[in-house]
């Protein structure tokens, strides 16, 4: 600092520093604040809120918490078939549902298909993501009625379309270098395909089902509530018969069950990657 | 054979990267391609084997048209012209085997492809031209676990399993360090006399051009504006090659010095000298 003063001792100029705003308008900014804070007070007078309903609900919540203290695990054997339900929907929906996002995720990416290609299966995956799970599970127990059928088409479809997104924008950021590699050797699309772009997605893809898994599992409790099966549709019935000990127990049981998922699948994917 | 005449490859309304070229390879002899950044070599040598698609013009190789090729013609063609690049473009997550009978896939089925059921003519081609570069101990490493030159000697490889007609080297030793670059081209120039194959090699450094090839072909904005001898590539020649394009302060005014330059140099390119 001393040997440098002399030489900007003329123009000295005061350092002080605030971060511009993200805002450079004044009155933008303040004004925007203005209209959140009064659209706030608006929705909060204007939605439907019922008091004396919430006032009665209160003391309701409080016997519905109540009676489930303690949890009740008497029925063991039906909260382990519930489960053992939910576990083969999510196992078989993730099976499924990677298996046929593989292709639907060669069709969405760009680099490798033709545009009408790429169109049909980007739109693929956009339906199966549009919807909630609970929403396409109430369709399809509609179509095939109560039962885990609708939970594994309903989840199968929901893997479908995340891993599927996922996956196609994995292989649109591929090393190109070496799909020119395999065509300059004179092999043929599928070929390409399997030596050159699986390779370099794999990680990602093996990343991604552990995750659906885990995903699917939690899933398959909440499409088990509209009747597709599984230890939601335990959970439902068990509510609908004021047994809130035993619902009790359940929530408990499925907060264990995700927690040793999420465990398990965050050490493995810390392996492979 | 390789007769290429009048082609010109031109990317949408932009000025042709190459205009009306005209080059023929005869016998097996190592040809080098020089130019600057954006001369068009790389072009060039993707037009062979139809990586780029040609404007116009016409490419034989041993009497076969390149240009008009389509489908399944065009990948058995491919089969006989080999390739080399610059970034070695091996599949990573594959073992040096696996990369090194990739060279195969334009002969085998998707069947022997995925569950790499190679023909055993093949397992032994493959070992006994890994054993000629020395590396066959490395068979089941997986191909990122290999030094640079170690790379792009799998990479050599892989194109010498196609039995092409052709090597084409696209900057073969531009991602590596001097001596392993050294040890390449003279790899290169060994296989070429061999297999009686001819090669060509796009190269930045003119030195290597010099001391590996038989013949030198410059390249400034797509028309060739040398071809001959490397002892008739002279510094004249060296200065209408690449003069005044890449680092045109230097090359204009730094003096030709006969000692050891001090100062700034081109950087875009390895050793012009």
């Amino acid at each position: 600092m001393t040997t440098r003063s002399s030489a900007d001792g003329e123009r000295r100029v005061r350092r002080t520093w605030h971060r511009p705003p993200f805002i450079a308008n004044r009155a933008l900014r303040y004004g925007l604040w203005l209209a959140v804070a009064g659209y706030l007070v608006w929705a909060l007078g204007t939605l439907p809120f019922n008091w004396e309903r919430i006032a009665e609900g209160v003391p309701r919540a409080a016997r519905i918490f109540g009676g489930g203290f303690p949890p009740s695990f008497d029925r063991a054997d039906l909260l382990f078939s519930g489960f053992k339900e939910s576990l083969q929907i999510a196992i078989l929906a993730t099976l499924l549902g990677v298996m046929l996002s593989i292709p639907f995720a060669v069709m969405a990416a760009r680099n490798l298909v033709p545009r009408p290609v790429y169109v049909v299966g980007r739109a693929v995956i956009i339906v199966s993501r549009s919807f909630h799970p609970v929403i396409v599970a109430i369709l399809f127990v509609a179509a095939v009625g109560f039962g885990p059928l609708a939970g594994i088409l309903t989840l199968t479809l929901y893997s479908i379309g995340f891993v599927g997104k996922l996956l196609a924008e994995e292989i649109e950021e591929i090393d190109w270098g070496q799909v020119e590699a395999m065509k300059a050797t004179g092999a043929g699309y599928f070929a390409t395909l399997v030596y050159a772009v699986f390779p370099q997605i794999l990680p990602r893809q093996v990343g991604l089902s552990m995750y659906q898994l885990d995903s699917n599992l939690r899933a398959s409790a909440v499409v088990g509530i509209v009747g597709a099966g599984g230890i939601g549709s335990t959970l439902m019935n068990a509510f609908g018969r004021y047994d809130y000990d035993f619902a009790f127990a359940i929530l408990l049981v499925i907060i264990a069950v995700i927690l040793v998922s999420e465990g398990v699948s965050g050490w493995m994917r810390k392996r492979i990657w | 054979m390789l007769e290429i005449t009048k082609l010109v490859k031109r990317y949408g309304s932009d000025e042709p990267v190459l205009q009306e070229l005209d080059l023929r390879v005869a016998g097996h002899s190592v040809v080098a391609i020089v130019g600057a950044s954006g001369a068009g070599k790389s072009t060039l040598l993707r037009c062979i084997n139809r990586l780029v698609e040609p404007t116009s013009g016409s490419i034989k190789l041993n009497g076969t048209e390149l240009v008009t090729l389509k489908g399944a013609a065009l990948r058995r063609a491919r089969r006989k012209i080999g390739m080399v690049f610059q970034g070695f473009n091996l599949i990573d997550r594959l073992t040096v085997m696996e990369n090194v009978l990739a060279g195969r896939l334009g002969y085998v089925n998707l069947y022997q492809a995925v569950t790499r059921r190679y023909p055993q003519a093949d397992i032994e081609r493959a070992f006994a031209l890994l054993e000629r570069v020395e590396i066959a101990h490395y068979a089941n490493k997986r191909a990122d676990a290999l030094s640079g030159g170690e790379r792009q000697r799998v990479g050599v490889v892989r194109a010498l399993m196609q039995e092409p007609e052709i090597l084409l080297a696209d900057e073969p030793t531009a991602s590596l360090d001097p001596r392993t670059s050294e040890q390449i081209m003279r790899l290169l120039q060994s296989l070429a006399s061999e297999m009686s194959l001819p090669v060509l090699i796009n190269i930045h450094n003119v030195a290597q051009a010099k001391a590996y090839t038989e013949r030198i072909v410059g390249l400034r904005h797509g028309k060739m504006i040398f071809d001959g001898t490397p002892a008739a590539f002279t510094r004249e020649a060296l200065e209408a090659v690449y003069g005044g394009i890449e680092a045109p302060d230097e090359a204009v005014t730094e003096p030709p010095a006969a000692s050891p330059r001090k100062g700034p140099r081109g950087v875009t390119h390895d050793d012009p000298l």
